[in-house]
């Protein structure tokens, strides 16, 4: 592991947080920002991870998940939320409870200047979505975010985007 | 080609509907199928969301192993999500079919050419290279009504696919609920859950 430690291991106090919330499915594309929460999703027998081939198929996921019973998240990358737009009508239209956790990238010490254009527009996006945007750009806040965006979502069979700022993730991630 | 009546596909298919059987149409010419046969509490229909319809049966699927989860889409709808054919190959629901009426055209906008028309693009073999284990290429009356056995029974080692060759005529529209909430609302109650 070439990661450095953290004072608050953040990853797992977002798989707690899906795991106190029920959540039964998690769609996703392989992101290195989630990389430590996958990782805990697919050794959990009682949560169904699903590879996604795009992030929209997750919405359809989450919708058919809820039509059965069974609640669901969907993890990205901020690229991924653009491939999400018109997918999002089937969460507006019918109410369907949907949690997005998006890791960011285009934004802090960014070396990939094609990740700006559409990181750039992710709250924006979301918001005319319809959706309730947390950002948490220190570790410390992730949990208390991550809960009032389950309260949120399940709730009230609403939408809601926890964004993970690319401050938060760092270097931890991007550096080999 | 002796292609088949979608109308008529449609009522074999679901010809003695049992309650555990779930629906999940793709929007347009497949979802007024789906109407046209009987409205049910278990079909989720769809007026949007294009690419999707399998999707909503996998995670579907997921939730109700117990039940079965039929998908009939069309060949445009499963071309926009054609990348989620190798999602569900990948997962295997045993309990998941996915039925492709392929008319080779775009109903909903004018009836123009898909590529499973002028180009050949094969769906069969698409499912086949996405690792689905069973795919059926169902060209006539014999081949649907293998369909509509197959489909009594989805307790297999995995998910089912199914290309029906269908007739590019328009049938009349047969327009369902179209008010999302209510849709949800009534399919999760029909299957026991709080709507």
């Amino acid at each position: 592991m070439n990661a450095p430690a953290a004072a608050i291991d953040w990853p797992d106090q977002l798989y707690a947080t899906l795991k106190r919330a029920g959540i039964r499915q998690v769609g996703y594309v392989p992101d290195a920002g989630h990389a430590r929460l996958i990782d805990r999703v697919r050794a959990d027998p009682d949560i169904h991870d699903v590879v996604l081939t795009t992030e929209e198929e997750g919405i359809a996921l989450a919708a058919g998940a809820w039509l059965g019973g069974q609640r669901a998240v969907l993890l990205m990358q901020s690229s991924g939320v653009g491939n999400c737009i018109n997918m999002l009508s089937l969460a507006r239209s019918c109410r369907f409870p949907l949690l997005m956790m998006i890791t960011m990238r285009g934004e802090w010490e960014e070396f990939n200047p094609w990740q700006q254009p559409m990181g750039s527009i992710v709250e924006p996006v979301m918001k005319l979505s319809e959706a309730e945007v947390y950002r948490a750009t220190r570790p410390e806040e992730v949990e208390g975010l991550a809960e009032r965006a389950v309260q949120h979502v399940f709730g009230d069979e609403r939408i809601a985007a926890l964004i993970l700022s690319q401050q938060l993730i760092g270097k931890k991630v991007w550096v080999k | 080609m002796s292609a088949l009546d979608r109308r008529a596909a449609m009522a074999t298919l679901l010809a003695d509907r049992k309650d555990d059987l779930l629906v999940v149409p793709g929007l347009g010419s497949t979802c007024w199928d789906l109407a046209a046969a009987g409205d049910n509490d278990r079909n989720f229909y769809l007026w949007g969301a294009m690419g999707g319809a399998a999707m909503i049966g996998l995670g579907l699927a997921l939730a109700q192993p117990d039940k079965r989860v039929l998908v009939v889409t069309g060949d445009g709808e499963m071309l926009m999500g054609m990348g989620s054919l190798a999602t569900i190959g990948v997962k295997r629901p045993a309990n998941l079919a996915v039925v492709v009426f392929d008319n080779g055209h775009y109903g909903e906008t004018g009836m123009q050419p898909s590529h499973t028309s002028t180009g050949g693009v094969d769906l069969v073999a698409i499912a086949e290279g996405c690792g689905i284990a069973a795919v059926l290429d169902v060209r006539d009356e014999a081949g649907l009504a293998g369909l509509a056995s197959r489909l009594k029974d989805l307790s297999g080692a995995g998910p089912l696919f199914a290309r029906v060759a269908i007739a590019a005529g328009e049938a009349p529209r047969v327009l369902p609920e179209r008010d999302g909430i209510v849709l949800k609302n009534r399919f999760r109650a029909a299957i026991g859950l709080k709507a």
